[in-house]
């Protein structure tokens, strides 16, 4: 019978922990509003249809959505310095890597709000005089931002557990203090629990209030 | 663009060899046609014929290939790509129409009141109070007082249509468009949005409808066009064009009506 003892793990390293947490909670947040940006800025670049700005969107796009993030991560920290000649230090590298993951997500979440709103509110607001900002800014986004906030917070959650990926390159997030305590305590199966109770402890109200935001969506 | 000063015996509304070009399929091939202000000009025409297309060209929401637009004293000429107007002198320029489309197209997530008013305080930048004003006056001429808190999907197809047409009412538009207003509207639901046009034609509103209701083209146009392939086919008193038809495509198309355009006006 093995016998359970949290206590090790958790009496002494309480400083880490903490740390590990602010560092999961500041590249969640972070990236996933970095994220966002990006997405508003390409997903309306895409909506111009101007080849010269859509091209590189789509390619951008296509790159990070079909290369993994973990390669992602990786190669901003090991490949991109020998490119640009700059060692970038791992938090930064890291934290480019998984921006820009998710805002090839959000320029598709934001361009396809945009483009599911009927074409009858578009041309309605062009009839009445509206410009193409006025229209934008009153009929079109409003509408379209309800039914981007669901996909949003989905991706966002997705975003959430991909941070664990940061403790690949040593960012110490809630992942990689959890190896480092194994490390010290020789206890992996109390801290491997422990760190995935506190991801769900974390994402299961996320997760709940997408369900409900998609719920109020189908009214 | 071009700026001349009204001239009185100049029609409203001048269409000059409007065509309208999808890549190799011609919609439009070659429209011209005069307004004369408060006159009433129904299309008619089989489906395909470049009547909806036509209408959109007037207004811009469709940029004709070639061919001139003009509205009182404001001219488009579409065979010189460089000088047409953009961005806001465009929008303006739709704004001095108002439009109403088949599928009533209202802002969804606008209350029917905030339909009617936002038009007019954004595009026109009325205050607020009296945007709504405004509003009220004629969700009322359209039979919809009460009405003004409710949303869009709250309303039948005819009331959703009144809507949109007190939407269009309360910019004051110089000339009305309508697009097959009555084709998405149950059939008992006709009858009430009918109504308001008539009311509107005889109230001196200058109107072109393009409809699939004969009776109302009959009874209520002072010229009736019959558009085919493109090309007006047919234009003349509502008398000449649907009591008299002589041109045979004409009387194909007008014989599928029969059972429609016998009956009396809504």
């Amino acid at each position: 019978m093995y016998n359970w003892d949290f206590m090790t793990v958790v009496i002494g390293y309480e400083a880490w922990w903490l740390k590990g947490l602010l560092v999961t909670l500041a590249y969640a947040s972070g990236t996933v509003l970095g994220g966002l940006i990006i997405g508003v800025i390409c997903g309306m670049g895409l909506l111009a249809n101007r080849w010269w700005l859509t091209g590189p969107i789509h390619l951008y796009v296509e790159i990070f959505r079909c290369t993994p993030v973990l390669v992602q991560i990786v190669w901003f920290f090991f490949a991109l310095p020998i490119i640009i000649g700059i060692d970038l230090p791992a938090w930064l590298a890291a934290g480019i890597g998984l921006t820009l993951y998710m805002g090839c997500f959000a320029t598709e979440i934001f361009r396809g709000g945009i483009i599911s709103i009927d074409k009858g509110q578009w041309q309605a607001s062009r009839a009445i005089g509206m410009t193409y900002l006025e229209m934008m800014r009153h009929i079109i986004l409003p509408q379209a931002f309800r039914r981007m906030i669901p996909p949003f917070v989905n991706q966002s959650v997705i975003q959430f557990k991909n941070t664990a990926l940061l403790y690949v390159v040593a960012v110490p997030d809630m992942m990689y203090t959890g190896y480092l305590v194994v490390a010290d305590t020789y206890r992996p199966l109390e801290v491997y629990s422990g760190v995935a109770v506190a991801y769900f402890i974390l994402l299961y109200p996320l997760t709940q209030w997408g369900k409900r935001l998609e719920a109020r969506r189908d009214q | 663009m071009t700026n001349s000063a009204e001239d009185p015996g100049r029609p409203k509304l001048e269409l000059t060899d409007i065509r309208k070009n999808y890549g190799a399929v011609e919609a439009v091939r070659g429209v011209s046609l005069a307004v004369e202000s408060g006159q009433v000009v129904a299309i008619i025409g089989p489906s395909g014929c470049g009547k909806s297309t036509l209408l959109r060209c007037i207004n811009h929401l469709e940029e004709p290939t070639a061919g001139k637009v003009r509205l009182g004293d404001q001219e488009i000429d579409y065979s010189h790509k460089k000088g047409l107007p953009r961005g806001r002198a465009l929008a303006r320029f739709r704004g001095r129409f108002g439009m109403v489309f088949q599928q009533f197209d209202l802002f969804a997530h606008k209350t029917v009141l905030e339909n009617v008013t936002i038009g007019q305080t954004v595009v026109q930048r009325k205050p607020r109070q009296e945007a709504e004003k405004v509003a009220r006056e004629f969700l009322d001429r359209v039979g919809l007082a009460g009405m003004e808190s409710r949303l869009p999907r709250e309303l039948s197809g005819g009331q959703q249509q009144r809507v949109a047409m007190a939407r269009a009412l309360a910019l004051s538009p110089e000339v009305l468009l309508f697009d097959e207003v009555t084709s998405a509207l149950d059939p008992e639901l006709v009858g009430e949005v009918l109504e308001v046009m008539q009311t509107l034609a005889r109230e001196g509103s200058t109107m072109i409808v393009v409809t699939h209701e004969m009776a109302f083209a009959r009874d209520v146009a002072d010229k009736v066009i019959f558009m085919d392939q493109g090309q007006i086919e047919i234009e003349g008193s509502a008398q000449e064009v649907m009591v008299a038809p002589t041109n045979p495509r004409l009387k194909s198309f007008l014989a599928r009506f029969h059972g429609n355009g016998g009956q009396g006006s809504p």
